[in-house]
């Protein structure tokens, strides 16, 4: 079988080259592992030779295009709110690498930045165009068009809080990360939207907990319904890190600890 | 299979090379230009031996698509010492003993090297955190992380 | 953190002037290390390096049906296909360059894989990504099989057999039994005579020693007629002669080269990459590479294998340990590698640093279809210790003891008797414990304080061979046909008794060699001490049974009936009839020795 790698000079003619047997290679942290070890059926590689990297500020909302590195969120002024999640991604090379585009097809238990994506009601937008709820697209990615970029609401400070479960520090792949954007946190929140990683298949949303929160004050009381059905809707699986039973009951735990903003644990 | 022709300098000098589609810049490096610094330890980035910098930044030889390289500017270990002298990293490293194997001490000399280029006196959870993509299994990070704050101060000392 | 040196402790038992030692020295190979020029063997590069890659047994346990490598074969740069009858010598054991074990694995899997990985065929093709494509267009039809992944459930009688070469699923001991055995002294003595009985078990999961550098090597061929090996091997010559005997060459047209090692922690001593290589360069005539990937050396490189250890302990209220009672269970997984030996090892370092009177073990070797195991740093050791620590702490809390102060009152105090009746020397635990707990500004009483592994030791009963009880519970075979308990001694009444004796004098006794070339040659090694010229007949002072027993003034503690007289000679009951023929018939025994060995020693045809 041989490999052949084509070049693009942007995302929409890429895509028009794209057929089953080939991938998108961005940050390649991820499909350049997969070259390495030749992974049956990956013939065609295809890449575009300086893909757009640029974070807008829209309004309400922040835009990103796909090609924008986790490097590149950290130093970014608009995107600050999200600093903490993507310097919880990899060591430093791979932060220099690994682009936002690649962590919303990365598989189980990849997509830290990702679940705070579907927290912040993100919204895909394809290079035809087109866009989609985050949590729509994540339900069926596998058959994506390119992503051209992403947009996600800024939220106001103390809103958002993201925590990353992981056993070696500091750069361990996830046990779970928990994204949350608590309108109106600390006092009554309001639509909140809570999202984990590592949970399931993708990042997912745990929609009871959503729920029950509604109109809750952020105290012990507010929220202990929430954690009874914290893992609702959630479908962790074992790997080498954990397993789902563990997982299943320390999520609970973790939630708490990000709803009542307590001290990570160091 | 066709080869590819990719052209980047290589610690200060010019190199020329053809490249197999799909190759990664760590066997590139290796097999094609004669640059054993970079070491593999596990082809996936997961390990950072074989961490160099491209274009002032660090990245990971084994996930880096060769060819994408063309006209960048790659630095390795192997080419750290430059004059007499060793790099004071590298004088930080021996006199340190943070190496015993060695394997990993090329991949975290690059990573300690993208700190100090931008930071020159860091704190020491920022030395920490600048080699946390770097696996060590025989020395213990303890004087890994001591040598780099030693090289950091004396470079600050040779500046001022 | 800096180094500490202690240099209080022990002051006279030590030179502090040396020029070397105790200095801090910079590593001769460092500034390979920190420039990248160190020479590891994946660094040395070849005109036409070729590539091999094994296609390895998705099951625990399946027989092979049947391969089809039609595919493979004619795929773009596929230079050649590798089967096991390709190898000449298709079998071997690790341990058979010293003769302990029988041949059990083989380089390339021909008919029954027995764990995840076990490769059965190689591909040699121009590109690793060739070579990967051609490995996985091979086809193999497996016959799945039961397998069996935990130790306990591999010793029931109806348990699969992992290894055809030992069908009980356990390394044969001493050519006898089915476990290694320690007997000193009486523990269900101890045990009636113990305020409590403290029971524990301790499991430990395998662990890989995951180098930076994966297991490999790169093998091409030489002038002369030789082949050079550029290997990441922790042991050349053990390499060497393992490449010799499964390659059936002499070890003289082996050049290996290695050394520089991108860590082992011991798993790289199995010796696998460099036969391949070497098989390779020899089946292409062309330079060869055989290496791991990352997913290789962690699913089949040889881990620290698991460990299962149960103890039970008799204390007596004050704290002392009157008796222990060990059964140990190490997973060699599916061959033997150097697990066998690791109980031996393990056993000798029971009952670990504590002087106990009483002590008895069965420790198994267990074959079942995991990753075979192997060393790993402190190997044979560190399971049991940590399980005996965590044992100490349990008997601290049942004791209502402090579990530093419990550890220095029993810990070896120099000329104490251990359990292997060898007597201790050199101790330090105790000044390792005080320096602990001042460390940890943990208080201990003034006797713990005044403790010294220098004093109180070897007097009385600390010094004594007690009477010792043996069974022969566990002959090989036996626990196949019928389910036998495995702790030591349950299921039998005792069969035997070691008549009690002494520690002899302080001097070592010298051996002559058995055979005359064994002899050691001044010029040739470098010793300088006497030499013996052999001389056959053996000496008084090396019979194996401590001569007279020593009457010793009444030992304090524990309470002990005075030792009975020794057995005359002749009568002594323990030894089971095989033994004791092997022992008078030195023709029977050199039999017996043959049969486990390998025909081959050092990669050469034994010399008749
Ligand atoms: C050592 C190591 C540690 C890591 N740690 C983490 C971690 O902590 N958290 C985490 O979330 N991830 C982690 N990752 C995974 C990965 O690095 C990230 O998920 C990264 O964001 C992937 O981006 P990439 O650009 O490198 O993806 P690539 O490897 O280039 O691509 C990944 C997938 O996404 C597809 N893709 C990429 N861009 C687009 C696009 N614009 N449109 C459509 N499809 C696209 C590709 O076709 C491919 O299938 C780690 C990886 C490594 C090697
Ligand atoms: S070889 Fe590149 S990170 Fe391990
Ligand atoms: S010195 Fe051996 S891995 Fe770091």
């Amino acid at each position: 079988m041989t490999l052949t790698v084509e070049t693009y000079g942007t995302l929409a003619e890429a895509n028009a080259a794209r057929r089953g047997d080939s991938r998108y290679l961005a940050g390649g942290t991820l499909v350049m592992r997969d070259l390495n070890y030749a992974v049956p059926g990956l013939s065609r590689v295809l890449r575009v030779s300086n893909p757009p990297r640029a974070i807008r500020q829209q309004g309400e909302r922040l835009s990103m295009d796909a090609g924008v590195t986790m490097a590149d969120v950290i130093e970014s002024r608009e995107a600050a709110f999200l600093a903490p999640v993507a310097r919880s991604v990899g060591g430093p090379a791979v932060r220099n690498m690994a682009t936002v585009g690649g962590n919303l097809f990365a598989a189980h238990p990849y997509g830290d930045f990702t679940a705070a994506l579907l927290a912040l009601d993100g919204e895909v937008q394809f290079v035809d165009g087109r866009t989609q709820p985050m949590e729509a697209f994540l339900a069926e990615r596998d058959r994506a068009p390119l992503v051209a970029s992403i947009t996600m609401r800024m939220p106001r400070t103390g809103e958002f809080r993201f925590r990353k479960v992981a056993r070696v520090k500091p750069k361990g792949v996830s046990v779970m990360s928990i994204a949350a954007w608590l309108p109106g946190a600390p006092m009554r929140v309001s639509q909140v939207r809570i999202a984990f990683g590592a949970m399931g298949p993708t990042p997912l949303r745990a929609r009871a907990a959503e729920q029950v929160l509604e109109g809750k004050v952020l105290d012990a009381s507010g929220i202990e319904r929430a954690l009874s059905v914290a893992t609702q809707g959630l479908a962790p699986v074992d790997d080498a890190l954990a397993s789902a039973w563990y997982r299943n009951e320390v999520a609970p735990v973790h939630l708490r600890r990000l709803l009542l903003d307590e001290e990570p644990e160091p | 299979m066709s080869k590819i022709p990719v052209q980047f300098t290589l610690n200060g000098t010019e190199k020329a090379v053809f490249v197999d589609p799909g190759a990664n810049l760590l066997d590139v490096l290796r097999r094609g230009v004669g640059d054993l610094s970079p070491k593999y330890g596990c082809a996936q980035g997961t390990c950072g031996s074989c961490a160099m910098l491209i274009d002032g930044e660090l990245r990971l030889g084994c996930l880096t698509l060769a060819e994408a390289v063309s006209g960048a500017r790659i630095e390795t270990t192997g080419g750290l010492q430059t004059g007499e002298e060793p790099h004071p990293l590298q004088t930080a490293f021996m006199e340190g003993f943070a190496a015993q194997c060695g394997y990993c001490t090329p991949g975290m000399i690059m990573a300690a090297k993208a700190l100090l280029d931008r930071n020159p006196n860091p704190s020491r959870d920022d030395v920490i955190e600048a080699i946390s993509g770097n696996i060590c299994r025989c020395t213990g990070y303890q004087p890994i992380v001591d040598a780099i704050l030693t090289a950091a101060d004396r470079m600050r000392g040779r500046i001022a | 953190m800096p180094v500490e040196f202690r240099k209080d402790l022990f002051a006279n038992e030590r030179d502090d002037t040396l020029k070397e030692i105790g200095q801090p020295r910079i590593r001769q190979d460092i500034l390979g290390h920190v420039s990248g020029r160190s020479p590891y063997y994946d660094d040395h590069l070849f005109e036409g390096l070729l590539h091999m890659r094994c296609v390895r047994s998705p099951h625990h346990h399946a027989r092979i049906r049947h391969i089809d490598a039609g595919a493979a074969e004619r795929m773009p740069g596929v230079v050649r296909v590798v089967w096991p009858a390709d190898v000449p010598h298709n079998i071997n054991t690790l341990l058979s360059l010293i003769n302990f074990g029988r041949d059990d694995e083989a380089l390339l899997q021909p008919s029954r894989v027995t764990y995840i990985g076990e490769p059965v065929l190689a591909i040699i093709a121009k590109t690793e990504r060739e070579a990967r494509e051609a490995a996985a267009a091979v086809r193999v039809d497996w016959e799945p099989l039961p397998h069996v992944l935990d130790v306990e459930e591999a010793l029931k009688p109806d348990a699969p057999t992992v290894n055809g070469e030992y069908p009980n699923n356990t390394f044969d001991y001493h050519d006898l039994y089915d476990h290694q055995k320690l007997r000193f002294g009486d523990v269900e003595k101890g045990f009636r005579e113990a305020d409590h009985i403290v029971e524990g078990e301790y499991r430990m999961s395998p662990i890989e020693q995951a180098p930076i550098e994966t297991c490999g090597a790169i093998a091409a061929p030489e002038t002369n007629d030789r082949y050079v090996c550029h290997t990441a091997t922790q042991g050349l010559f053990f390499s060497l002669a393992v490449t010799a005997k499964l390659l059936d060459i002499a070890s003289s047209r082996l050049h290996f080269i290695g050394g520089t090692v991108g860590g082992g922690f011991g798993g790289k001593v199995d010796s696998i990459t460099e036969p391949m290589a070497v098989l390779g360069a020899r089946l292409t005539g062309q330079p060869v590479k055989f290496m791991w990937d990352r997913e290789e050396e962690m699913q089949v490189g040889a881990p620290r294998g698991a460990e299962l250890w149960r103890i039970k302990d008799g204390v007596a209220r004050d704290g002392r340990i009157l008796a222990r009672q060990f059964t140990g269970f190490f997973d060699s997984g599916a061959y033997t590698r150097l697990s066998s030996y690791a109980v031996v090892k393990g056993t000798g370092h029971l009952p670990g640093p504590y002087t106990i009177p009483n002590v008895a073990s069965n420790v198994y070797c267990v074959f079942t279809n995991r990753t075979p195991a192997t060393a790993m740093r402190g190997f044979g050791i560190t399971g049991v210790d940590f399980a005996i620590e965590c044992q100490m702490d349990k008997v601290a809390e049942a004791a209502g003891l402090d579990p530093i102060e419990l550890r220095i009152l029993n810990a070896y105090r120099d000329g104490d008797m251990k359990a292997h009746r060898r007597e201790a020397k050199n101790c330090a635990l105790i000044e390792c414990c005080q320096v602990a707990a001042d460390k940890a500004r943990w208080p201990l009483s003034p006797q713990s304080r005044a403790a010294s592994s220098m004093t109180e030791g070897g007097v009385g009963w600390r010094a004594e061979i007690p009477e010792t009880v043996t069974d022969q519970v566990g002959r090989i075979g036996e626990r196949r046909r019928q389910a036998l308990p495995s702790e030591p001694g349950a299921g039998a009444a005792a069969t035997g008794r070691v008549a009690a004796g002494m520690r002899r004098d302080d001097r070592s006794v010298e051996l002559p060699p058995q055979v005359a070339d064994m002899a050691k040659e001044q010029e040739r090694t470098g010793y300088s001490g006497k030499v013996d010229l052999p001389d056959h007949a053996a000496p008084a002072s090396v019979q194996p049974a401590p001569a007279t027993p020593v009457q010793r003034p009444a030992a304090p503690l524990p309470t002990q009936p005075p030792p009975p007289p020794p057995p005359p000679a002749g009568t002594a009951p323990s030894l089971p009839p095989a033994a004791q023929q092997r022992a008078d018939d030195p023709e029977a025994a050199e039999q017996a020795r043959r049969r486990a060995a390998s025909r081959f020693i050092s990669g050469t045809r034994r010399r008749r």
